[in-house]
């Protein structure tokens, strides 16, 4: 229970910032996941050096200078070519990334670990144990978020900004510096993304391949939430959550199901290794599995406005 | 105040002004008026910068063709859209005070004013500005406008679709807006109101300005009238 939520947090760090400059910019940023991992990555160098607590503050911040760049140098000068040129730009940069990454730290998984003061079981619930660090992990993400709200709502920034969501080309009309505004929520968002690798590198692991892991998932969120809304991508990083983490635990399959229910099965049958793959080990499909069956029923996705 | 010269604007490859000349004077009300589809929402957007353009257009002396909406705006230009592009979610008074360009209320007008000019405003406060009727969006866009405190305002059809009796509210403010020394560019396609408050009109068709004069001007022009106005 705990460890879902504390993930499904952690997807909502990663989904609202990416919902926020779609919203904006009609863009779907592929590389916000790297920002992710870069966020991971710049937290364990900073940790070897200073230590976790500075890495919480320090790595966030680099990536959210280096998302100001990428929208200051990088998407703006592409803006003007279209979408399509967007899209591949993020595309491109995602890869750049990675082999940064590749170069810097080598393909390996680093050491990147929980400080040791959170090291430890908070507290334990008939068999299981809950770790510190995924509380801590839940507090991080629950106070970010508390904060980005309030910033949103109670801000004349925020304002501006959800006005920006939509009419940019009025609010810029009324004299408010709209490129500037577009670069402060692409670097915000990059913050978020990097302080959820901060935070998630080492509940996890701190490799290449978690941008592209963890970027598919995101991906996955933000569709079945609805493109674009916030509302939507917090309840689908709940429930995509959930069931990442709830299905890996659940070693039964249909056809042990089945026969629970009474139901003989043949095992000459022509689906019988179908119904024997137990839903552990379909985990890994099942939050596409979700996202398709969203996409027929609901192709706006559960909350989403747009259409298409 | 006001001098645009030689303006041409463009929608990616069709040219959709072919060299518009006007001017509006400080404290003047001038109207530009014609057929739908003949330019003149583009002629504002040009001079605000939202559309792509070339010629010469100088606000107090200083030119502003090339340089971005928000800061033609911060030199004292302010736009009331056609279309009356309130911000739907946020409540009355956010939308007031995003017209502000700074944190503070500074400029001619006070929220208070607009509250004054517009009882319903301060009625609907604190709801949603898109549950508003069109009437009270277009006082509002209006109003977050002013709030910004311009020197010079371009109205785009503030009258379209108002019952008269709001038609006669939105003239008074005009009048208002007058008294306080900030001069408007107006556009409208019914003669009423333009040439009951303006003090110069313009005519345009096809991407030109084709008659220019006084109200009176007009009403005594038939051929014009016929030619570009009527329907
Ligand atoms: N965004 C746009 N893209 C392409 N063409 C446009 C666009 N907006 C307006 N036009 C065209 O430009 C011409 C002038 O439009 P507009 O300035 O809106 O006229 P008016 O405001 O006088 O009714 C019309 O032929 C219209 O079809
Ligand atoms: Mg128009």
């Amino acid at each position: 229970m705990l460890n879902s939520l504390s993930y499904g947090l952690l997807l909502f760090m990663l989904s609202s910032g990416l919902t926020l400059i779609f919203s904006m910019m009609g863009v779907l940023n592929f590389a916000h996941a790297s920002f992710y991992m870069l966020g991971a990555y710049f937290a364990y160098q900073t940790s070897t050096y200073l230590g976790f607590w500075p890495a919480l503050i320090v790595a966030p911040a680099a990536v959210a200078f280096l998302g100001a760049l990428t929208e200051r140098y990088g998407l703006r000068t592409v803006h003007k070519f279209g979408h399509v040129a967007e899209l591949l730009f993020t595309f491109g940069l995602a890869y750049i990334i990675e082999e940064f990454v590749h170069l810097l730290w080598g393909r390996a998984p680093v050491e990147y670990r929980i400080p040791p003061i959170l090291d430890f079981s908070a507290f334990s619930i008939y068999t299981t144990q809950y770790p510190a660090y995924r509380v801590f992990m839940m507090l991080v993400s629950v106070a970010m978020l508390a904060a980005l709200y309030l910033a949103l709502t109670r801000t004349r920034i925020g304002l501006i900004i959800q006005a920006s969501l939509t009419h940019p080309d009025m609010v810029e009309a009324l004299g408010h510096n709209v490129p500037r505004v577009f670069m402060t929520v692409f670097a915000g968002g990059a913050a978020l993304a990097g302080l959820a690798g901060v935070i998630g590198g080492n509940a996890f692991v701190t490799e290449p391949g978690m941008a592209a892991s963890v970027g598919t998932i995101v991906f996955v969120v933000v569709v079945f939430g609805g493109m674009g809304s916030l509302a939507g991508a917090f309840v689908a990083s709940l429930i995509i959550g959930a069931v990442q983490t709830f299905s890996v635990a659940f070693d039964y399959s249909l056809a042990s199901i089945l026969t629970g229910m009474g139901v003989q099965l043949d095992p000459e049958s022509a689906w019988y290794e179908l119904w024997k793959v137990t839903i552990a080990q379909a985990a890994p499909v099942l939050p596409y599995v979700l996202m398709v069956l969203m996409l027929i029923v609901r192709p706006k996705g559960l909350m989403g406005t747009r259409e298409g | 105040m006001l001098e645009v010269k030689d303006l041409h604007a463009y929608y990616g490859k069709s040219h959709i002004l072919h060299g518009v000349h006007l001017s509006v004077r400080q404290g003047e009300i001038v109207s530009l008026l014609g057929r739908n589809g003949v330019g003149r929402s583009t002629t504002i957007k040009a001079i605000m910068g939202q559309v792509q353009s070339s010629g010469s257009v100088q606000f107090k002396g200083e030119e502003l063709m090339g340089k971005k909406a928000y800061m033609v705006a911060r030199k004292g230009l302010g736009y009331v859209p056609e279309n009356r592009d309130i911000f739907p979610s946020l409540t009355v008074r956010q939308n007031l005070l995003l017209g502000q360009k700074g944190r503070k209320e500074s400029g001619r007008w006070s929220m208070e004013d607009m509250f004054n000019i517009f009882p319903r405003l301060r009625e609907r406060a604190e709801a949603p500005a898109g549950v508003m009727s069109g009437g009270e969006q277009q006082m509002l866009t209006l109003c977050r406008t002013l709030m910004g405190d311009p020197d010079l305002v371009m109205i785009d059809e503030p009258t379209e679709g108002l019952a008269p009796k709001i038609v006669d509210q939105v003239a008074n403010l005009f009048d208002e807006i007058s008294k306080r020394g900030i001069s408007i560019l107006l556009v409208e396609q019914k003669l009423t109101i333009a040439l009951r408050i303006s003090q110069r009109v313009y005519v345009m068709g096809h991407g030109q300005i084709v008659f220019e004069g006084s109200p009176d001007d007009l009403r005594a022009n038939e051929a014009v009238r016929k030619e570009w106005l009527e329907v």
